[in-house]
């Protein structure tokens, strides 16, 4: 199994993402991450999606995605050639005495903290999933509390832009 | 453009007849009412009033099959919509183009579990090409004509519409045509012409060529072109359940159907095969056996309108994305310019291991010792009486295997039957969709006591609405699939399988009291003296009751989830491969 980085190119329309959903759980494929939101162009939003796949299956998801009609473009995006990002969230334990530990971290991993309380920090942090995991196994001596992720967003590197084609499909249909 | 003050439920039945429909099948309520109103008054569209919704949807799938146009099935909201789920996954599976209109309740109600709601788009997600939630009167007109262009292009399938009641009851200002918003949908009927090139040259290279044909090529009309590529390459041909009649049976490169119930000759021809070109089919199981050991020599060519369907099961050499048209048109051109390049392949010796195996392993059955009915005989006798230019529809089963082995198909279309869902009750509602398609030819349902007690309410539509079809119910009183399992992979413990329908229901008085004519058959001298009445009888339904035996088994079989080269032919006994080398 590989991790593979989808970005799915959408029509701004109510129920997509359930469809993709529906897609992912009807075929049995599994998702690792998904996070949605709008474009440069307000009826174009974009999706990315991790999945943990076979290179097989992976041919498979992209074509049964393709095959939704509200599914303008899927771009397959490797880690060497785009940008990749998560934010984390994460309460972790700290009182007087481990305080300047935990900040000792944070500043290590330019994390930031976000909130404070007598007992515990917040710390924000946005990175790599290798660079995230790293904090995360540093924090946990200190005790964490709470943590939430966000899905992965990614982006190619270079000047090129994935939606300007797609925007002229959408022009076109119009 | 024109442009009009109307209703959304006015917009609704003009965009039908703007697209071009001239029947509809439903049932109305109260979601959908407002759409019924002008529906009464339309000089275009037929509304024909079902019993149950799920035999809207197969009468609509029946129609679309006999026409080759887009079938139409409407139901209201809440339990009408979920009554059209089995005809609209049945649709899904065997790629018919079929768009079901319902009604919803008004928008303000969406989502707080009002009287009759069920969330229909959200249910039929899986199961429809696409679907669509309409909740403004001015999206009516657009989403109509969508759904139509999404139902009939590309690989067809079925498109669900959802219709708020507030929508439908909304004036605005009606135009037409609305240009449709599709940017996303772009489906390729075009090949690639490298990819073509390269086929015809596995062709021209290979020793045991097959050519795959699935129910594609009965969708794109090819069954033309399909002949003359199997006569220039001279390629044996099997065609799948889904695509009889694809190749006439009679035609002599044609070897059968393939799969679980196929005979020895389409089965070994695929699994000794060196080149498969599969033509709009796609690796089911029920063709394919286990799936690593089928056809384990054979290259494969997999052209296909569907790029998801390529290297889904079985990997591809060479994808062709396209419709089988055109396809096959040009696959025709690249062989010839192979064969006057001076490349030609030679079959002739996988010619004679076929023909050895057709000859030693032709399809028959045995007649039963107690001198009851053998249903094969039965469904042999419509199929040679009927004749060619009739349509059979079969339900799911035995019977349905029977129908597809021991009747002769000439022409593409004329065989409809559930092969991917495997819907039980397909058979009476799907017949009466085709006979309102093709008024003027005969339609045979070959349904089973079982299936036929799951629809056959629909009799009371085919009466009152002057649709005289004709069923043959092949009654073995059981539930003859299910029981020949049990016979071979389950010690013959017959677990509520036995229907007792030989006694209950009386299949004749049924017959009479929803107006059509009802006949008994229960000897082999009488079948084609009832057959001929049935045929005689053109003013009303018939249903024609014959009492088969009911240990009589489909044969040959490759069980599930074994290999294809396990088939038996009658139990445990298996073809001799090598026969004939």
């Amino acid at each position: 199994m590989s991790r593979h980085t989808l970005s799915v190119l959408v029509e701004n329309k109510p129920g997509i993402l359930a469809r993709v959903a529906a897609l992912f759980s009807r075929r049995g494929f599994n998702i690792d991450s998904l996070a949605v939101g709008t474009t440069e162009h307000p009826e174009i939003s974009r999706m990315t999606i991790v999945v943990n796949v076979e290179e097989l299956p992976l041919e498979q998801v992209t074509k049964q995605l393709n095959k939704l009609v509200n599914v303008l473009k899927i771009v397959e995006l490797d880690t060497s050639s785009s940008v990749q990002r998560e934010l984390v969230l994460i309460k972790v334990r700290a009182d007087a005495e481990t305080r300047s530990q935990v900040l000792e971290t944070v500043q290590l991993f330019r994390a930031k903290v976000v909130d404070v309380a007598p007992d515990a920090v917040t710390v924000e942090a946005t990175g790599n999933r290798d660079k995230l995991e790293a904090l995360i196994r540093m924090l946990e001596p200190f005790g964490i509390k709470e943590l939430v992720q966000s899905g992965m967003v990614a982006i190619g590197r270079g000047a090129r832009s994935i939606t300007d084609r797609s925007l002229r499909a959408l022009d076109r249909s119009a | 453009m024109t442009t009009e003050q109307m209703t959304g439920a006015q917009a609704l039945i003009r965009a039908l007849e703007n697209v071009g429909v001239d029947t509809v099948f439903g049932i109305p309520g109260g979601a959908i009412l407002p759409a019924y109103d002008p529906l009464f008054d339309s000089q275009k569209v037929r509304h024909i009033l079902v019993r149950h919704e799920q035999g809207a949807g197969h009468a609509a799938q029946g129609y679309a099959m006999a026409t080759g146009k887009v079938g139409v099935c409407m139901a209201t909201s809440g339990p009408g919509a979920t009554n059209l789920v089995t005809p609209i996954s049945d649709a899904y599976m065997d790629s018919v183009p079929i768009v079901a209109i319902t009604g919803q309740v008004s928008s303000a109600a969406i989502g707080t579990d009002a009287f009759q709601e069920a969330d229909i788009v959200g249910i039929t997600m899986p199961i429809t090409k696409h679907n669509f939630l309409v909740t403004d009167a001015r999206d009516i007109g657009r989403t109509i004509a969508e759904a139509f262009h999404i139902a009939a292009t590309g690989r067809p399938g079925p498109v669900l519409v959802d219709i708020a009641k507030d929508a439908l009851q909304a004036t605005f200002e009606f135009s037409w045509p609305e240009p449709m918003q599709l940017p996303g949908y772009r489906p390729v009927t075009r090949p690639h012409s490298k990819q073509v090139r390269e086929a015809a040259r596995l062709l021209s290279q290979a020793r045991r060529p097959v050519l795959y044909v699935g129910g594609g090529v009965i969708k794109a009309g090819a069954a033309a072109e399909l002949k003359v590529l199997a006569e220039l390459t001279g390629a044996p041909v099997v065609t799948t359940l889904m695509a009889k009649g694809a190749l006439p049976d009679s035609h002599p490169l044609h070897m059968g159907m393939p799969g679980m119930h196929g005979n020895v000759g389409a089965v070994g021809a695929l699994q000794r095969s060196d080149l498969l070109v599969a033509l709009g089919a796609r690796f089911d199981d029920r063709v394919t056996g286990r799936l690593d050991s089928f056809a384990p020599d054979a290259k494969v060519v997999h052209a296909d309108i569907d790029p998801a369907e390529i290297s889904k099961n079985r990997h591809a050499d060479v994808p062709i994305v396209g419709d089988a048209r055109e396809v096959i048109a040009d696959l025709i051109v690249a062989v010839q310019a192979e064969h006057e390049a001076g490349r030609r392949g030679d079959y002739a010796a996988w010619w004679k291991q076929l023909n050895a195996w057709r000859e030693t392993y032709p399809l028959g059955y045995d007649r039963p010792a107690d001198g009851s009915l053998s249903p094969q005989y039965v469904i042999e006798q419509i199929g040679r009486m009927a004749g060619p230019d009739a349509y059979y529809v079969a339900g799911v089963g035995q019977h349905q295997m029977w129908a597809a082995q021991f009747i002769k198909y000439e022409r593409p279309g004329a065989f409809l039957n559930s092969g991917g869902a495997g819907t039980m009750g397909y058979a009476v509602p799907a017949a009466m969709g085709a006979k309102v398609g093709a008024p003027d030819a005969q339609v045979w349902a070959i349904d089973g006591d079982g299936c036929f007690q799951m629809t056959n309410q629909e009799l009371a539509t085919c009466a009152i609405e002057g649709i005289p079809v004709k069923i043959a119910v092949i009654n073995n009183g059981n539930l003859g699939m299910v029981r020949q399992w049990q016979t071979l992979f389950y010690n013959e413990r017959y677990s509520n399988t036995n229907l007792h329908s030989t006694r209950i229901p009386d299949f004749v008085k049924l017959a009479e009291a929803y107006g059509c004519v009802g006949l008994r058959c229960e000897r082999a001298e009488d079948v084609e003296e009832t057959i001929r009445k049935a045929m005689e009888i053109n003013d009303a339904p018939v249903v024609i009751d014959f009492v088969v035996h009911q240990d009589a088994m489909v044969w040959p079989m490759v069980a599930a989830g074994t290999s294809n080269d396990d088939i038996k032919i009658a139990r445990d006994l298996a073809p001799d491969w090598e026969h004939g080398d």
